[in-house]
């Protein structure tokens, strides 16, 4: 179910990142890993591989085993079977204290008896540094963070952006092979976690180093991530690019997971090279251009993001396909963007997203307007399973 | 009807000024219960100190008689006296009973911390649901008396006690020790009567850990006992601090235990005050004796204090 890391069409944001070239090794490999909790499957049968100077997102919904993962990688939790190899070397059996990959914790764990530099300091004293190479890569590292000047006080004095700093600090002293993040900005207020998630960005990439991310948000997976994974029941659903992710899933779980979506269940009527056409109950015949693994006369589903479905008062021009009518039955004002959704003559209900794009108070589209619904071909995705 | 804006502010002023003295009251209760029945003893007990026997009832001299006016109290004052102080200084079987207490009372500490701390790790790295059961097994002694608790250790340590059957079942022994009337069994008692108030600081400190600091102690390359001093341990200090006061300081003047399980060669200075009281019915020393302890325990008292307050600024 996972796709390979390379892909002529990756829509990777970074040209240079190895994920796109298919001959190399990759720098983590995850080998059927299975870990259950008294009976209860936290990961199943899962593989995964993480190149080197990745940033990759697993995201999934709470319960999904993501952390599980996150803490057999650490070596925190010791996989029920499978195997884990880092540089081709197995993890499996090594403990945590002697695994060269360093975690950065939800609660961000700070010592609170210690001072910030001696926090920092902890894996750096572990492995018998000098002290002044210890405290040069102490400043360093507070530097890096930008909290220089912070390194005599206690966690406690400190505030909670200002403590996630120092735990990333600390995390990244011993120069890891891989930066494990367990929701690092969940305890984050909004507008500085979107700050800190183009920190990390550019931390990681002036690092060079490998950061594997776990969260539950989407938007901070899809911000930060060259590559994601997104789970759920233990296993990995799908894994690609974020663009891949958001605009060709693999599945109805997958599509609806991210982001906002309209899922309509049809049949397909006709095929041809660059178009499939559908029936289906909910609004009148469909067209689609990606034609998935579908055949004439299978079950499918339409998913169609509400941002490329167009919404007007007057009907447009060519009706024939993927046009529907209906009645405005709810409208959601974000600010940026409004949200209605609209009731169609089938009694199936369908969102569309319209840009606010003037400053009027007043929208031209209200509560019980007859409305037009319609998009290109190309706008949907046709779902198998 | 529309209320005058300035008569609600009076209100609420009022409101805050009955809610200060509550306050107040509230504050002062505690200040109360001490000056009336610790503060004002103390200070009967320090007068005692400085007065001189006489066979009389009190069975001591000068007495105050408030009603006999300034002269009377001019008589009272240049009556007392430092020579119960000076005396006690002077006979070595006083100073030699505080050495023997402070002796015991920290060897059962360290004794006590050695014995809790894994007790208490133990309860606090239990499965949650085991937690309660545990905690009802340290406090159920509580529900015998302290006496008969002791009156007990008497049966099990006598030379054909339960302790001497086993070890002779056991033939770890041919001849049975005689337990009783020796420091061993002092220890014993102390150990067995005081665990709980070790027990209980530690694991309240214990249980309130992260344990993501251990895995965090982990990730950065630090070995489970390395982790343990690195960690666990600096973060329990205010549980050991805790329950080291709460044992040493009754220890120290404990005389129940050394008066039934110990020998009659050294005596702890709480029976020595028990010999000044009732058998010497000398008050002034006894009460001499007395305000000298408590001197003595004011120092670790101060010193635990002093490491709270440097907590509070250092922030644990």
């Amino acid at each position: 179910m996972q796709n390979p890391p390379d892909a002529a069409s990756a829509l990777s944001r970074r040209d240079c990142a190895p994920c796109s070239e298919p001959a190399k090794q990759p720098l983590l490999r995850i080998e059927e890993v299975s870990k259950s909790f008294s009976g209860a499957a936290a990961v199943e049968q899962l593989s995964l591989d993480v190149f080197e100077g990745e940033f990759f997102a697993l995201l999934g919904p709470s319960g999904c085993g993501k952390t599980t993962l996150l803490r057999m990688l650490a070596g925190l939790e010791a996989p029920d079977s499978g195997r884990i190899l880092l540089d081709g070397n197995d993890l499996t059996a090594v403990p945590p204290y002697r695994r060269p990959l360093n975690m950065m914790f939800q609660s961000y764990a700070l010592f609170p008896h210690l001072k910030v530099e001696d926090n920092i300091a902890f894996g750096l004293k572990q492995d018998r540094l000098p002290a002044a190479e210890i405290a040069m890569r102490v400043a360093q590292m507070l530097a890096l963070v930008r909290l220089e000047g912070y390194g005599k006080r206690k966690p406690h004095q400190l505030s909670g952006g200002q403590r996630q700093r120092v735990a990333l600090a600390r995390s990244l002293a011993k120069r890891p092979r891989i930066l494990l993040l367990d929701e690092p900005l969940a305890a984050l207020d909004k507008k500085l976690r979107g700050e800190t998630q183009f920190e990390l960005m550019s931390l990681q990439e002036q690092l060079g180093l490998t950061f594997i991310i776990v969260t539950h948000d989407q938007q901070e997976a899809m911000t930060v991530a060259d590559r994601m994974g997104v789970m759920n029941h233990g296993r990995l659903i799908q894994v690609a690019t974020p663009a891949e992710i958001y605009e060709q899933p693999n599945s109805r779980w997958v599509a609806d997971f991210i982001g906002e979506v309209n899922l309509i269940e049809g049949r397909v009527l006709t095929m041809r090279a660059d178009a499939i056409t559908i029936a289906s109950t909910a609004a009148a015949q469909l067209c689609a251009t990606q034609a998935g693994s579908a055949n004439p006369g299978d079950s499918v589903w339409v998913a169609l993001r509400p941002e490329k479905v167009r919404i007007s008062r007057e009907q447009p021009e060519q009706p024939a396909e993927n046009c529907a009518a209906g009645q405005v039955c709810g409208i959601g004002y974000l600010g940026d963007i409004s949200i209605y959704k609209v009731r169609l003559d089938s009694g199936f209900v369908m969102k569309a997203a319209l840009a606010n794009m003037t400053r009027a108070l007043e929208r031209p589209i209200r509560s019980d307007d007859r409305v037009w619904l319609h998009w290109t071909a190309d706008a949907a995705v046709v779902l198998t399973q | 009807m529309r209320t005058a804006p300035g008569a609600d502010i009076g209100a609420v002023v009022k409101h805050r000024k009955t809610d200060r003295w509550g306050a107040r009251l509230v504050v002062l209760v505690p200040y109360l219960w001490l000056g009336l029945f610790f503060l004002l003893p103390f200070l009967i007990v320090l007068k005692i100190s400085l007065s001189r026997p006489a066979i009389a009832q009190p069975p001591y001299t000068p007495v105050l008689d408030i009603t006999a006016g300034w002269q009377a109290l001019k008589v009272f004052i240049g009556g007392l006296t430092v020579d119960n102080y000076s005396f006690i200084a002077s006979d070595r079987l006083y100073l030699a009973s505080y050495l023997k207490s402070l002796e015991v009372a920290a060897l059962s500490t360290v004794l006590l911390l050695v014995i809790g701390f894994p007790l208490a790790y133990g309860m606090a790295r239990a499965p949650r649901r085991w937690q309660p059961i545990l905690f009802m097994v340290v406090v159920v002694p509580f529900w015998t008396s302290f006496l008969i608790r002791i009156y007990a250790w008497i049966n099990v340590l006598q030379r054909d006690g339960l302790l001497n059957q086993a070890l002779l079942a056991l033939r770890i022994v041919d001849e049975p020790p005689g337990w009783l009337a020796t420091d061993t069994a002092v220890y014993i008692g102390m150990v067995y009567s005081y665990l709980p108030f070790m027990v209980l600081p530690l694991y309240a400190t214990l249980e309130q850990m992260d344990a993501t600091l251990l895995e965090a102690a982990a990730d950065l390359g630090c070995p489970r006992w390395k982790a343990f001093w690195l960690v666990t341990l600096p973060l329990s200090l205010p549980g050991i601090a805790a329950g080291a006061q709460l044992c040493f300081i009754p220890i120290v003047g404990e005389f129940v235990i050394p008066d039934l399980l110990g020998g009659s060669q050294s005596s702890m200075i709480g029976q020595t005050l028990w010999t000044e009281f009732f058998l010497n019915k000398d008050w002034p020393v006894a009460s001499a004796v007395a305000v000298v302890l408590l001197c003595l325990l004011l120092v670790p008292i101060l010193f635990y204090q002093r490491m709270q307050l440097r907590d509070l600024a250092g922030g644990l």
